[in-house]
C-alpha cells in the first residue's frame, strides 16, 4: 500500500502530498524530499531521451528499511495529477513502498509504499502510471 | 599426478569434470601433460536443451584413476565428484597379447560401467611406430582396432579411437591428436547434457514436490547448489548465478506466503530466535560452516540468507559486477530486516541493527578489495547507500547503547551492549589480523562514548562527502540534520548550528514548509541554547506564525518574544530589529481621497491593512511608516503633472488608491516566494520641459530593482530571516517624516489601521520601511513594495474663462463661464476681479447671477450671489470668501458686435461670386473670427491678466450682380455658416450714397424665415434707373437675425449688415451667335462646316468716367475700342476650323454692331450647345498712343488686318503679340521698351451673351444602321 504520494513542481516544492498514516507525516516529507536527489540524477542519466517519451518511470528510486520510493514522470498537469490523485488514492490503498514517476513538464511523481508489503511488485507500480494515464486520457486531461 | 588419491571434495574453484581412465597407466601418465594442456585450448560449442541458448565453452578435466568406488550409487546426486568418462587406455599391438590380457581386462572394465549405468566411455589405442618395429608378428595395426571395436564398440565405432604416435612431432600425430580431442570434447559435452539434463530433471521433480508434507528446502537447496557448482566448475557463472537466484526467490516467496498465513513445516527452523548476528562473510568462496548448517538443517535465517547472499556475491565478483553486489546488498539487508519481521522472529533489540552495521562493512570491504581507489570514487552512487545505511544502524545502536546522551550509558545500557556484543561470537579467523575490520568497529564503538563518537562522526562525514560528490545535496544535508541532532544530544550546539543553518535554507529555498517548520524548531532550541537572542527571537517569530504548528506551539514562541520585549532594556541593550514577514504581513494599503494627490495642508488618511501573523493578540506601542520626501516632483507643476505621474503606478497600484501586496502562498510560507524570483517590473519614464512639455528624455526604470539586484543568500534573511541576522541596512531611521499610529493591538488575522499622513510641504512621499515596536523588539519590513507614494501640491490661484459652447458666436450674447482655481490664495471678502470694458464687447449683467464653490475634490459646498457693478470703464464682480483650494464658478453674458464689414482691409472683389480674401476663417467652415481682450485684474495679483475670448460671425454674405439685357439685379447671398438655427428677418438691401438715384425693388417675398445650419439665403433685388446707371454703387444690406432657441424673439432679433460696393454695372456689349448649315442643307451635319457668326452690338455709350476707362482711338472723329474675342469649346463638340479668335474695332457708338464669320465643325450629331465665346479688352501698348498717334494708327490699322489674316492661320494670341512686337521694332526704331498689347476682361454685367444655352440640330452624316448618339 503507497503510504505516501506526492506530486513536486519543476522547481521542487512540493505541490501536493499527502500520506497515510499521518502521524508520520513529517518522515515522508522528509523521504520524499530527500529522493529529489535521485530523481534529478535519475532524470540526467535519462537525458534527451526522456523528452520523446510519453512517460517516464523511474523505477524503484532506492528503498530504505522500511519504505520504497519509486519516482514517474508522467505527461500530465499538475492540477490534473492532483484531481487524479484523489481517484486513484482508493486504489492504491488497498494494497501496501516508494515509488517515483517524472512527467517531462518536470513535474515529479513520488510514490512511497511500505516495504512490508512484498504482494507490490515494480511492474505493477508501472501499470500504475499507467492507471493514472489512462485516467488522465479519459478524462481529457492529457496534455502539455 | 595426484588424481587417483583419495582426498575429500573440496568445493573451490579448482575443481574439474573428472573422467576416469582405466587400463595402462602408464601410458595415460606419459600422455597426461599434453592432454591437459591441449583440451581446454579449443572451445566448443554447447547446445544445450529446453531452448538454452547455446554456448562456447573451453572444456577442462580432472583425469583420475578408474576406481569401482568413484562410480555413483543409487540416490547419489553428487554432481562435483560425477565421472562424466571413462577412458580406457592401451597401446596392445599384440594379437595374443590383447587376446590374452588386454580384452579381458576390458571386459570387466565395460561390465562394471554397465552396473552402474553409466554408458559414456571411450577406449583409445595409442599406436606407436617404435613398438611396432620390436614385434616382427604383429598384427596389421588396423586388426587390434577393428577387434576392439567389434567385441566392445556394438555399432558405436565411435567410441574407439586411434591415437597414433602422440609423443612425436609429425603431422600425423597432430592430425590424430587434434581428432582425439574433438571426440574427447564432443563426448564430454554429450555425457554433460545428458547427465546434467538428467540431473536437472530429477531436480525439477524434486522441487515440484515442495508441497508435500516432509519436503525440506534445505535438502532441496543442497540439490540445486550441486548444479550451480557445476555451472561454476565450467566457468558458466552465469548459470550458477540463476541457480542461486532461483533458491532465493523460492525461500522469499515461501516467506511471503509465511506472512500470507501459508506457512511451510521447515520454515519452523527458521523461525528460532536470532542468537549470532556476526554479519556477512564474504571472504571465503564459500562458507562451510554456514553450508554445513544448512545442510544439518540448522541454519538460521540470517545463515541462510548470508551464506546465499555470500555465494551470489561470489559470483557476481567472477562476472566483474561489484556495484551489482552493493545494490543487492542494500536489498537484501532491507528485505532481511523485514522478513525477519514477517516470520515473526524473536531478535533481540539492536542485534539486527548489529547485523546490518556489520554486513554493511563487510560488503563495503569486499568491494574495496576488487576495485581500485579511482573506481570507487567513480562509483560512489552505489556505496553510499551503504555507508548511510551503516552511519544510520551505528546512530541507532548509539542511541540504543546510551552512547549519546549527555550522562554517558546506565547500568541497564551496558548490560544490553553486552547481550548485542555475545551475539557477535568470536572474530572470525579472516579478520583477526585487519585492524580495521568491521568486527573491530563494532566491538570499539560499542565499548565507549568517545569510541562511539569517533566511529559515528567518521562515517557520517564519508557518507556526506560522498554524497556532496555526487552531487545529492539533498541527502548530504539530511545526514547533516541527523549529526545536528547528534550534537544536540551531546549538548554541543556550536557545532549544530552550521548544519541546521544549511538544512534549513535548502528546505526554505525548495519551499518544503514540514521540514522547514521541524528543522526551525531545532534551530531555535539550538539558537536558544547559544544565547544567540536576536536569532531566537527572529526565528520564535517565524515559528508563532507557522501554520504547521500547534496554536500551543505556536503561542509559547509568541510568548518568547513578548516575554524578551516586556523586559527592562539593561543599558547596553539596543532594541532588537525583527523582521517584520515573520510578524505581519501587508495586505493593502489605500489612501482617502484615494488619488493621493492632495494640496498642502489638506487631510490624507492611509488605511493600512495588515495580517497579524502571532496566534495572540500582540499590543504593538508604535506602528510607523517612515517617509521619503522628495521635491522633485514639486507642488509647483499642480495637479495636471501629479496625476501624469501617478498614472504609472504598477499593476498593484490602482487608480482607486488601493495598493496590494502579493502575497506568498499560505502553506509554503515566504518559502516560495524566496525560490521564484519576482519578476522584472519596467515603467517608462519621461522627462519633459516644463515650459513647453517637450520631451527632454525617456527612458526605462525599473521598480523593483532593490528586490533583483541583491545577493542571494541575503535575501534568505531579509525574507525569512533564518539566522535572524538584519543587515545594518534596515536599521530603523529616525529622524524623517513618519506615518504614525499609537497603541494598537494587533490581533490575529486581518487589521486595519489609519494614519494621517503629513502634508504640509508640497512635494513626493515614498513610504519607506515600515516598523512596529513592541517593547524593546522593533518589527522592520526594509521596503515597501510595491511602491506607495502619495503627493502634496501647492497651486498658484488661477483664472480662467471658456465658452459654455464650442464656440462663442457674434452677434448674440453668449455665456461664458468664470472658473477660479484659489490655489493658495483665500478669497477674502471685499476681492473683486475688475473686467475693463470694450465697447464691441458689453457685458450683460443680471442680477440672478450667482456663483458656486467647489472643494478640491469636486463636492460642491457653497453657493453665493455675485454683485456686479458696471462703471463706464470696468466691470468689477465681488467675490464671496472662498478658501484655499478650492474651485470658484460663476457664468456671465457677453455679447461680441459684428462688425458691419468685418476685417476687410481691401474692397472685396467678387468675380463668379468667390470672396478672394478671408481673413482668418475658421478653419473647417469657413467662419470669420473676431478676438476679444479682456484685461481683469485680480485680487492675487497686481498684474493684469488678459484673456481672449474667440467669437465666430455667425453668417457669411456674398453679393452679385446679374444681367437681363440692360436690365440690372443685385443677388445677395446670405449663408449660416455656425451649428445654430437662426430666424432670418427684413433683409434689406439700401444704396449708401445716393448720387444718381437708383430704385432697388425688393423681389423677396417672404420677410421672416428659418435659416439652418450650412444653409443660404438668396435674396434679390432689382435695379431702376431713370437716366444712367452710376459707375459705382454702394450698398449696404441688413437682415435681423435670431437663434431659434431664443425665449423672447422679439427682443433676441439682432442687427446684422453686409456692405459692399457694385462697379461697372452697366452692360456694354451683347454678343450674339449664330450656326448656319452649309448652303443647300437645312441643318448640320457631322463633319461638314458650318458658318458661325457673331455679332457683337454695343449697347450703351459710355459714359465720361467709364470711356477713360477704355483704350479708344479717335480716327477721323470716329472713336473706336478694341476688343478681342475668341471661340472656346471646351465640350470637344465643334472643332473650330480656320482662325478662333481675333480683334475688331468697335465704333462708341450705341447699337455699333461688328459681325464675325468663323467656320466651325460639329463633331457629333444631336442637338449640340453653341461653343463658348469670349470677349477681351483689347489695349495695345500704352506708349503707342504717345509717340507719333496720328501716322501710326493707319498702319497700325494696317497692321491689325494683317494681324487679322495672319491670325487664320495662327490662330493663337501669344502670335499675335510676338508679331505686334516684331512690328513694332520695325516701326519704332526709337523705342526701347517693347510694345506689349494687354487684355483685359470686363468686369461681369458689361457684356451679356444673348445665345447662352441655344443649342442647334446637328445630324450624322449617313443614315448608318448603328446610331451615333451624344447626349451632353
Amino acid at each position: 500500500m503507497a503510504v505516501c504520494i506526492a506530486v513536486i513542481a519543476k522547481e521542487n516544492y512540493p505541490l501536493y502530498i499527502r500520506s497515510v498514516p499521518v502521524q508520520n507525516e513529517l518522515k515522508f516529507h522528509y523521504t520524499v524530499h530527500t529522493s529529489l536527489d535521485v530523481v534529478e540524477e535519475k532524470i540526467s542519466a535519462v537525458g534527451k531521451a526522456m523528452a520523446d517519451q510519453r512517460e517516464l518511470y523511474l523505477g524503484l528510486l532506492y528503498p530504505t528499511e522500511d519504505y520504497k520510493v519509486y519516482p514517474h514522470m508522467i505527461r500530465i498537469l499538475y492540477y490534473t495529477c492532483l484531481h487524479v490523485f484523489y481517484q486513484i488514492e482508493n486504489i492504491l490503498l488497498y494494497r501496501h513502498t516508494r515509488y517515483g514517476y517524472v512527467t517531462n513538464s518536470k513535474v515529479k511523481f513520488v510514490i512511497v509504499v511500505d516495504s512490508s508489503n512484498t504482494s507490490l511488485r515494480d511492474n505493477e507500480i508501472r501499470s500504475v502510471s499507467q492507471l493514472l494515464n489512462l485516467y488522465g486520457s479519459l478524462k481529457g486531461f492529457q496534455g502539455i | 599426478m595426484e588424481a587417483h588419491e583419495e582426498k575429500p571434495i573440496i568445493y573451490t574453484m579448482e575443481n574439474k569434470p573428472i573422467v576416469t581412465c582405466a587400463g595402462d597407466q602408464s601410458l595415460f601418465t606419459s600422455l597426461y601433460t599434453s592432454l591437459a594442456q591441449q583440451l581446454p585450448r579449443e572451445p566448443m560449442e554447447w547446445r544445450r536443451s529446453y531452448g538454452r541458448a547455446p554456448k562456447m565453452i573451453h572444456l577442462e578435466a580432472n583425469f583420475v584413476q578408474f576406481k569401482e568406488e568413484l562410480l555413483p550409487k543409487d540416490g547419489n546426486r553428487a554432481l562435483l565428484t560425477f565421472p562424466f568418462l571413462h577412458i580406457y587406455w592401451t597401446d596392445c599391438c599384440d594379437t595374443e597379447m590383447y587376446k590374452a590380457s588386454v580384452k579381458d581386462d576390458m571386459l570387466r572394465w565395460q561390465s562394471t560401467l554397465r552396473l552402474h549405468g553409466s554408458v559414456d566411455w571411450l577406449i583409445v589405442v595409442v599406436e606407436s611406430e617404435a613398438k611396432k618395429k620390436n614385434k616382427t608378428n604383429i598384427l596389421p595395426r588396423t586388426s587390434i582396432v577393428d577387434k576392439i571395436r567389434n567385441d566392445f564398440c556394438n555399432k558405436q565405432s565411435d567410441r574407439c579411437v586411434v591415437l597414433s604416435d602422440p609423443l612425436k612431432e609429425s603431422s600425423r600425430s597432430q592430425d590424430s591428436w587434434s581428432s582425439f580431442l574433438t571426440k574427447l570434447r564432443t563426448l564430454l559435452l554429450m555425457s554433460f547434457t545428458k547427465n546434467l539434463g538428467r540431473f536437472e530433471d530429477d531436480m525439477r521433480t524434486l522441487r515440484e514436490k515442495r508441497t508435500e508434507p516432509g519436503w525440506s528446502f534445505c535438502d532441496y537447496f543442497m540439490v540445486q547448489e550441486e548444479l550451480a557448482f557445476v555451472f561454476e566448475m565450467l566457468q558458466q557463472f552465469e548459470d550458477a548465478l540463476v541457480q542461486y537466484d532461483e533458491l532465493d526467490a523460492l525461500f522469499t516467496q515461501y516467506v511471503l506466503n509465511f506472512g500470507a498465513g501459508d506457512g511451510a513445516n521447515w520454515l519452523g527452523s527458521f523461525c528460532a530466535p536470532v542468537k549470532r548476528w556476526n554479519g556477512l562473510l564474504l571472504r571465503r568462496p564459500i562458507d562451510m560452516e554456514k553450508r554445513e548448517l544448512i545442510q544439518r538443517g540448522e541454519a538460521s535465517l540470517l545463515d541462510l540468507r548470508s551464506y546465499l547472499f555470500s555465494r551470489q556475491c561470489t559470483l557476481l565478483i567472477f562476472l566483474q559486477r561489484p556495484w551489482e553486489v552493493t545494490q543487492r546488498a542494500l536489498e537484501l539487508l532491507h528485505n532481511c530486516v523485514q522478513e525477519l519481521c514477517l516470520l515473526e522472529v524473536s531478535v533481540v533489540q539492536g542485534a539486527l541493527d548489529c547485523w546490518v552495521f556489520l554486513s554493511c562493512l563487510e560488503v563495503l570491504h569486499r568491494i574495496e578489495g576488487c576495485c581500485d581507489r579511482a573506481q570507487l570514487e567513480a562509483n560512489c552512487s552505489h556505496t553510499v547507500g551503504l555507508w548511510t545505511y551503516a552511519t544510520e544502524k551505528l546512530k541507532s545502536l548509539g542511541y540504543l547503547c546510551g552512547l549519546v546522551a549527555e550522562k554517558g550509558p546506565t547500568s541497564e545500557d551496558l548490560n544490553r551492549t553486552v547481550d548485542l556484543l555475545a551475539g557477535l561470537g568470536e572474530e572470525r579467523p579472516e579478520t583477526v589480523n585487519s585492524l580495521q575490520s568491521p568486527y573491530k568497529k563494532l566491538n570499539e564503538a560499542l565499548s565507549s562514548v568517545e569510541a562511539f563518537e569517533k566511529h559515528y562522526l567518521e562515517l557520517s562525514h564519508a557518507a556526506m562527502e560522498m554524497y556532496r560528490a555526487i552531487g545529492r545535496m539533498r541527502s548530504a544535508r539530511l545526514i547533516g540534520k541527523s549529526l545536528a541532532e547528534f550534537y544536540m544530544k551531546k549538548g554541543d550546539p556550536e557545532r549544530a548550528e552550521g548544519f541546521l543553518d544549511d538544512s534549513l535554507r535548502s528546505y526554505v529555498a525548495e519551499g518544503w514548509s514540514l521540514q522547514v517548520t521541524h528543522t526551525r524548531k531545532q534551530m531555535a532550541e539550538c539558537q536558544k541554547l547559544l544565547q544567540q537572542t536576536e536569532d531566537y527571537l527572529q526565528t520564535s517569530a517565524l515559528l508563532a506564525g507557522d501554520a504547521n504548528l500547534t496554536v500551543e506551539e505556536r503561542k509559547h514562541f509568541c510568548q518568547e518574544i513578548l516575554t524578551f520585549a516586556s523586559q527592562p532594556p539593561a543599558p547596553s541593550d539596543q532594541t532588537v530589529a525583527l523582521s517584520m514577514a515573520a510578524f505581519a504581513q501587508l495586505r493593502q494599503m489605500q489612501f482617502s481621497p484615494p488619488g493621493a494627490v492632495v494640496h498642502v495642508g489638506a487631510a490624507l488618511q492611509l488605511e493600512l491593512r495588515v495580517r497579524c501573523l502571532m496566534p495572540v493578540a500582540v499590543k504593538v506601542e508604535q506602528l510607523a511608516a517612515t517617509l521619503h520626501f522628495s521635491l522633485e516632483q514639486g507642488g509647483a507643476r499642480g495637479r495636471a503633472g501629479s496625476a501624469q505621474r501617478r498614472t504609472g503606478q504598477g499593476p498593484q497600484g490602482q487608480g482607486d488608491g488601493v495598493v496590494l501586496f502579493p502575497q506568498g502562498s499560505p502553506l509554503a510560507g515566504a518559502g516560495m516566494g524566496a525560490s521564484l524570483l519576482p519578476a522584472l517590473e519596467l515603467y517608462e519614464m519621461q522627462d519633459r520641459s516644463p515650459s513647453d512639455s517637450s520631451l527632454n528624455s525617456t527612458g526605462v526604470v525599473c521598480k523593483n530593482m532593490h528586490l533583483l539586484l541583491r545577493r542571494h543568500d541575503s535575501s534568505a534573511s531579509l525574507d525569512t530571516p533564518t539566522a535572524g541576522a538584519l543587515p545594518a541596512a534596515i536599521a530603523v531611521d529616525d529622524g524623517a517624516q513618519m506615518l504614525r499610529a499609537r497603541d494598537i493591538t494587533l490581533q490575529p488575522g486581518d487589521n486595519s489601521i489609519l494614519f494621517t499622513a503629513p502634508t504640509g510641504e508640497p512635494g513626493s512621499y515614498t513610504l519607506r520601511q515600515l516598523c512596529g515596536s513592541v517593547g524593546r523588539v522593533q518589527f522592520v519590513q526594509s521596503h515597501i513594495y510595491p511602491v506607495v507614494q502619495y503627493e502634496v501640491y501647492s497651486q498658484e490661484p488661477q483664472l480662467t474663462i471658456e465658452p459654455l459652447s464650442d464656440n462663442l458666436l457674434a452677434g448674440i450674447p453668449q455665456k461664458v463661464k468664470f472658473t477660479i482655481a484659489t490655489g493658495h490664495y483665500s478669497v477674502k471678502k471685499g476681492d473683486a476681479l475688475q473686467l475693463s470694458n470694450t465697447d464691441s464687447m458689453p457685458i450683460l449683467h443680471s442680477s440672478c447671477c450667482s456663483a458656486t464653490i467647489l472643494s478640491s475634490t469636486g463636492e460642491r459646498v457653497g453657493e453665493s450671489a455675485l454683485s456686479i457693478q458696471s462703471s463706464e470703464k470696468v466691470t468689477s464682480i465681488s467675490l464671496p470668501p472662498t478658501p484655499p483650494y478650492h474651485t470658484l464658478e460663476f457664468q456671465l453674458e457677453v455679447l461680441c458686435h459684428i462688425p458691419p464689414t468685418p476685417f476687410k482691409p481691401d474692397i472685396e472683389r467678387l468675380t463668379n461670386g468667390e470672396v478672394r480674401h478671408r481673413p482668418k476663417s475658421h478653419a473647417d467652415r469657413g467662419m470669420i473670427n473676431i478676438d476679444q481682450k479682456v484685461s481683469i485684474d485680480c485680487p492675487w495679483s497686481i498684474y493684469s491678466t488678459l484673456i481672449s475670448l474667440t467669437f465666430y460671425v455667425p453668417f457669411k454674405a456674398k453679393h452679385s450682380i446679374l444681367s437681363a439685357g440692360k436690365r440690372k439685379y443685385i443677388q445677395v447671398c446670405l449663408q449660416n455658416v455656425s451649428d445654430t438655427i437662426f430666424h432670418l428677418a427684413d433683409p434689406v438691401l439700401t444704396e449708401c450714397q445716393p448720387t444718381i438715384p437708383v430704385e432697388l425693388l425688393s423681389l423677396n417675398a417672404k420677410t421672416q424665415q428659418t435659416v439652418c445650419s450650412q444653409q443660404s439665403v438668396f435674396c434679390l433685388w432689382e435695379m431702376r434707373w431713370v437716366e444712367r446707371l452710376p459707375l459705382c454703387l454702394q450698398c449696404a444690406f441688413s437682415a435681423s437675425f435670431a437663434p431659434v432657441s431664443a425665449s423672447d424673439a422679439h427682443t433676441a432679433f439682432k442687427p446684422y449688415r453686409y456692405e459692399f460696393q457694385l462697379d461697372r454695372v452697366s452692360t456694354l456689349y451683347s454678343l450674339k451667335a449664330e450656326i448656319l448649315p452649309p448652303s443647300g442643307d437645312q441643318h448640320c451635319r457631322t463633319g461638314t462646316l458650318c458658318g458661325l457668326e457673331v455679332s457683337i452690338t454695343r449697347q450703351a455709350e459710355p459714359s465720361e468716367t467709364e470711356g477713360e476707362e477704355e483704350e479708344s482711338t479717335e480716327i477721323e472723329g470716329l472713336r473706336t475700342t478694341k476688343l478681342m474675342y475668341e471661340v472656346v469649346d471646351n465640350s470637344s463638340n465643334w472643332a473650330v476650323c480656320g482662325k478662333s479668335s481675333g480683334v475688331v474695332s468697335m465704333p462708341v457708338a450705341a447699337s455699333a454692331t461688328h459681325r464675325v464669320q468663323m467656320e466651325v465643325m460639329p463633331l457629333f450629331a444631336g442637338h449640340l450647345p453653341f461653343p463658348n465665346i469670349k470677349v477681351f479688352k483689347y489695349l495695345p501698348h500704352s506708349a503707342v498712343p504717345a509717340i507719333q498717334p496720328d501716322t501710326d494708327s493707319c498702319l497700325e490699322n494696317d497692321t491689325m488686318s494683317l494681324l487679322d489674316k495672319g491670325l487664320d492661320d495662327q490662330g493663337d494670341t501669344a502670335s499675335i503679340r510676338s508679331r505686334g512686337s516684331v512690328h513694332s521694332v520695325g516701326s519704332g526704331e526709337q523705342q526701347r521698351v517693347l510694345p506689349m498689347p494687354r487684355l483685359e476682361p470686363f468686369s461681369p454685367g458689361q457684356v451679356f451673351y444673348l445665345s447662352q444655352g441655344r443649342q442647334v440640330l446637328v445630324l450624322p452624316v449617313t443614315d448608318d444602321h448603328v446610331m451615333e448618339v451624344n447626349v451632353t
